[in-house]
């Protein structure tokens, strides 16, 4: 029976009644009183030496508030990275300064030049057009290869090279790895690209700055996934601000997908500018600005090399991979191709000798950062299609190559650094064949055929380390943060609970499911139960939502602080029930002493609480407010295995997707219908990136792909009816709910799939093509049957 | 946005009269235009409204012919055209999205002559007749190449006159982003001759494929079609498509509206 609340139950989401009706409150429907507009003029070329920046005429016309360029902010810090990645020879990656407006040179097209502050945006844009530029054109570096050779053009003058670091993970001795690979009975080889990606939340980014000379205080409302985060980057590093006097606030948020985790200019630009203007200081950013300033995601160049012995097990592996850091370091970027991707090329699978080899360049476009998954989409699509590529080699069933190769034993520790925790691959494969009807797949082959099409089954599987982090490993990584949560459970007097925690919920349905464990826990009804986030004025400094942490963390410490909360109302229930407290136990919103029927609800306990007139002072404080900061033993291990069929129209090259099935293995589930909802909308993302999404730049660095006219976006006739199933479920084994994580499964797991797919459609098709680059479009299909 | 005047006249005279203003510009249904202006790439000194004139309206059959308001929705020709002429119908029930058929003009559309637009397929590929409020054009002499239309400074697409023919079918394989053809064919057989247009394809924008036309004007069936070609010379190649795989979808669309035309 399925349960109708508490966990476990698909409880519908009580935040869409306000985002279905129009009552969500997001940043751009926040206007403080007095503000101004500011618009930023931006680079149209990717690369140039600023010899002046004339504002005078500007400054002057009509309600010009004032005008900011990189000058008005020397002596302020720039946008910090969040993580120091160590080379293969110990060296600290280069790291470049990034301010908040340009200084000496503009490095891609959308890069902040000047900022006007006018009474509205239409006449700070006016203005914007006045200011007089003379920016002496550079060279772009737009191809990565092209920018680690010798004498490239710099994107950063004080820097050695455009390489911000070169990396090794796993197996250094080359001899080692040569012998593998020379002793190999078969070598399975496969360049392929990653494409870069643009987030494209359908919220665009916003910023409001408020700042009150009264108290010295400053209000950021801004659209992001951490709050806590960017108050603690922007005022310990860029602006110098005491954390008590800066207030920031990310209502709701339509959409993040990673993109809005990071610090960016434009929040510290209006904090800034609101106290130098005392004006409090709004930005919206249109679509446009969106394509170019948004970190981008993605963007990998890579050759990979299986190394199979004579039985088809996998011996070695080894990538070599060129990763786009843009033209500066955003906030996450450096660790997303390195411990985010490195770290997850075992995949499933026991191979026993693994290097990964990582050159991240600096290139004159935009910053590229983590989008959904950051990193171990990179590493799934790179293995999962050179396993697909050998499977085809060799002759041998892909789905049976891999459960030979399977990881069947656990704690398992991986070749790059992880320590898997727990995971029933087999399993999941069986519920995925299930899922699939892999058994049917011949018959609507044949179907297909009779209509002229060719029908291809891609199958893959996934894994990825989530729940992150545990602080102390990665901070020996190079993380120049904590990546704990916190959560604080208060219980006000007639027993209802507001959870303030420092997850962000922007899509997630956080404030269901939380609610739903929280209710569980205590026996009470989950309408009484409500959380609070994204405002660090009321909630304890938690790190946000990003790497399918929510639950995982930030609902372990809620956990933890209910479990605070229980211990201490047994307390106050074992003195009105003149019982001890260990006696004392808690079901269905009632404590009881154990063996009797003697009990108190658990209202009264709480109005006890409040209202202290019988209660155990000497032993205890009156009120009921726990909080618990969680940092993980562990990530967690999500895995899946994904299933794919596409029909190719081999007139056209044009390849639909007639099914997709999905077994995830998330350990325990607290809401299934959020669940499902959640790898929905990740084979969504990783529809569009297999088959519609591209960010392209041209060799002077000009954005081709700058809007919906030419950026591909899955529409709803793009995706076909899933077939989800996470009945396999192992629990994970260190955090008190047993979850994983479920946000980013879905885009990780699904673009191997569909590619594998279409290489089969056309293998069986009679073509020898081992290999189309994403996105896997029309053209692109038809020129490689043409090729 | 530049700042502009704004009229909305009730009569095509009234229309004209209010375009002889210097930099004035015809508003259709703004689909175009609008964007344009947001981003600040147009800078009309007034925008004449199109849409509260009647008699520029609706949908009409007479003498053989459909008569479409310059005026006219997309969606209102989806919705009324059918009845007289399907494909037609067919063809503006699939441009855009709701919203952009229920503003977006047939004048509009044959006023911009985007190179990926269907509108120019189905008028050239009809033989139709560009009304204006001056005089006649024939859609042979109309479309003069991407953007470019033989239409003078002011003057205004009043109606459009599509002759109906005994079969038609619009090919649309659609551009992945913008959803605009990336090739697009229209086929129409007349008692006097198959007339072939192309839209999406060419550098040189809406054009007529007159080998296809010959072939098909001595046999209606793709097998006629089967050693043409089209030169990847002239056609389109960037992000979306090479030269060469547009002149393939050409004859691939071809082919295939031909055999939708039963
Ligand atoms: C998201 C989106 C998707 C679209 N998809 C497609 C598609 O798939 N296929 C397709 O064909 N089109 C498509 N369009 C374009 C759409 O069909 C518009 O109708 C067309 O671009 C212009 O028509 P309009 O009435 O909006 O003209 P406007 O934008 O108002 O005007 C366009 C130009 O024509 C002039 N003009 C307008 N009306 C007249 C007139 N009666 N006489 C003379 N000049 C006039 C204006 O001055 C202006 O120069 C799409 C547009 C959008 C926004």
């Amino acid at each position: 029976m399925p349960k109708d609340s508490g966990i476990g139950a698909s409880s519908k989401r009580r935040e869409d009644v306000r985002f279905l009706t129009g009552e969500g409150n997001y940043t751009d429907d926040i206007n403080v009183h007095g503000q101004a507009h500011v618009y930023f003029l931006r680079s149209d070329i990717a690369h140039g030496t600023i010899n002046s920046i004339g504002t005078e005429a500007a400054a002057g016309m009509p309600g010009v508030v004032r005008i900011f360029t990189g000058a008005d902010f020397e002596g302020v810090g720039g946008i910090p990275c969040g993580w120091q990645v160590t080379d293969r020879n110990g060296e600290p990656m280069q790291e470049p300064p990034h301010p908040i407006l340009a200084q000496g040179k503009v490095r891609h097209v959308g890069d902040p030049i000047a900022a006007v502050v006018a009474e509205t945006l239409e006449q700070a844009r006016d203005a914007a057009e006045a200011i007089e530029l003379d920016i002496a054109e550079l060279p772009a570096v737009v191809d990565m290869k092209a920018a680690a050779a010798e004498g490239s053009t710099k994107v950063h003058d004080d820097l050695t090279s455009n390489i911000c670091y070169d990396w090794v993970l796993g197996e250094t001795d080359e001899q080692v790895v040569s012998d593998t690979f020379a002793n190999a009975a078969h070598v399975t080889t496969l360049d392929l690209v990653n494409n870069r990606l643009v987030a494209n939340p359908m919220e665009p980014r916003v910023a409001v700055g408020d700042y009150s000379r009264g108290t010295d205080e400053h209000t950021l409302y801004t659209t992001s996934q951490n709050p806590h985060v960017i108050r603690l980057l922007m005022c310990a590093f860029v602006l110098g601000l005491p954390e008590h006097k800066v207030r920031v606030v990310a209502p709701d948020v339509g959409g993040g997908f990673g993109t809005k985790i990071f610090h960016y200019a434009e929040e510290a630009f209006v904090t800034f500018a609101a106290k130098a203007c005392n004006r409090p200081v709004k930005w919206t950013a249109s679509r446009s600005e969106a394509f170019m300033s948004d970190a981008h995601g993605r963007d990998h160049v890579t050759t990979i090399e299986l190394a199979l012995d004579g039985d088809n097990n996998f011996i070695g592996l080894r990538t070599n991979t060129h990763a786009n850091m843009g033209a500066y370091l955003s906030t996450f970027s450096s660790s997303v191709p390195t411990w985010l991707h490195g770290t997850l090329m075992a995949g499933n699978y026991k191979t026993p000798m693994i290097q990964v080899n990582v050159k991240a360049m600096f290139t004159n476009t935009v910053p590229v950062d983590a989008y959904r998954g950051a990193g171990r989409p990179e590493a799934t699509f790179q293995l999962e299609r050179v396993i697909d590529k050998a499977a085809r080699e060799l002759g041998v069933d892909p789905i049976a190559l891999r459960r030979q190769n399977f990881i069947t034993e656990f704690p398992y520790d991986t070749p790059v650094a992880l320590t898997y925790d727990t995971g029933d691959y087999n399993g999941t494969m069986d519920k995925l064949e299930a899922a699939a009807d892999i058994a049917g797949f011949a018959a609507r082959k044949a179907e297909s055929e009779a209509n002229g099409k060719l029908r291809g089954l891609g199958v893959n599987c996934y894994i990825e380390a989530c729940g992150i982090a545990p602080s102390n490993i990665v901070g020996m990584l190079g993380a120049r943060a904590g990546l704990y949560d916190a959560a604080t459970v208060r219980v006000n007097a007639t027993g209802s609970i507001s959870v303030m925690v420092g997850a962000h919920s922007h899509g997630q349905g956080h404030e269901t499911a939380f609610p739903q464990v929280v209710a569980e826990m205590i026996g009470i009804d989950e309408s009484q139960v409500e959380i609070v986030h994204g405002d660090t004025s009321k909630i304890p400094f938690g790190m946000g939502t990003y790497g399918s942490r929510s639950l995982a963390v930030c609902g372990s410490a809620m956990v933890r602080a209910t479990e605070k909360i229980i211990n201490k109302a047994k307390k106050i229930a074992a003195h009105l029930l003149e019982a001890s407290d260990a006696d004392i136990e808690l079901k269905d919103g009632q404590f009881t002493v154990a063996g009797t029927d003697k009990s108190v609800a658990w209202g009264d306990v709480t109005l006890t609480a409040y209202v202290p007139h019988n209660f155990p002072l000497e032993d205890i404080e009156p009120g009921l407010e726990e909080t618990a900061f969680y940092d993980p033993a562990n990530f967690t291990y999500p895995a899946g295995a994904y299933a794919c069929e596409v029909e190719v129209d081999p007139e056209t090259g044009k390849v639909t997707i007639e099914r997709f099935a999905a077994a995830d293995d998330f350990g325990n589930i607290v809401n299934p219908m959020i669940v499902d909802g959640q790898v929905h909308g990740g084979i969504g993302q990783g529809i569009g990136q297999a088959l519609l999404e591209n960010c392209v730049y041209d060799d002077n660095g000009q954005l081709l792909s700058a809007s919906y006219m030419d950026y591909a976006m899955p529409r709803a006739d793009d995706v076909p009816f899933y077939t989800v199933d996470h009945s396999s479920q192992t629990p994970c084994t260190h955090n008190p709910l047993g979850v994983k994580g479920c946000g980013e499964a879905g885009a990780i797991g699904s673009p191997p799939a569909v590619v594998n797919a279409v290489i089969d459609a056309l293998q069986s098709g009679g073509k020898d093509i081992g290999h189309i680059d994403m996105p896997v479009s029309p053209s692109r299909v038809w020129a490689a049957m043409n090729g | 946005m530049y700042n502009f005047d704004y009229e909305q006249p009730s009569t095509i005279a009234d229309a004209v009269a209010a375009l002889g203003a210097e930099d004035a510009q015809a508003l259709g249904g703004g689909q175009t235009l609008i964007p344009t202006m947001k981003q600040r790439l147009a800078s009309p000194s007034k925008l004449v409204s199109l849409a509260a004139i009647p008699e520029m309206k609706g949908v009409c059959a007479e003498d053989g012919a459909v008569s479409i308001g310059g005026g006219t929705t997309h969606a209102t020709v989806a919705a009324e055209a059918g009845a007289h002429y399907p494909a037609l119908a067919d063809l503006a029930s699939h441009i855009g999205d709701p919203a952009v058929r229920n503003r977006g003009t047939c004048g509009g559309s044959l006023a911009n002559n985007d190179p990926s637009a269907c509108y120019p397929a189905a008028a050239l590929g009809s033989g139709a007749t560009i009304v204006t409020n001056a005089r006649e054009i024939a859609a042979d002499d109309y479309f003069q190449g991407m953007f470019t239309t033989a239409l003078d400074e002011g003057e205004i697409v009043t109606s459009v006159r599509f002759p109906i023919p005994e079969a038609a079918n619009y090919q649309k394989f659609v551009q992945p982003a913008s959803r605009f053809a990336l090739v697009g064919v229209y086929v129409a057989k007349y008692a006097d001759g198959v007339r072939v247009a192309v839209t999406g394809a060419s550098e040189d924008g809406v054009f007529r494929w007159s080998e296809a036309e010959e072939a098909l004007n001595k046999n209606f069936s793709g097998d006629a079609l089967m050693d043409l070609s089209i030169n990847p010379a002239n056609m389109i190649g960037d992000l979306h498509g090479s030269k060469e795989y547009r002149a393939h979808l050409v004859g691939v669309m071809t082919k295939r509206a031909v055999a939708a035309c039963g």
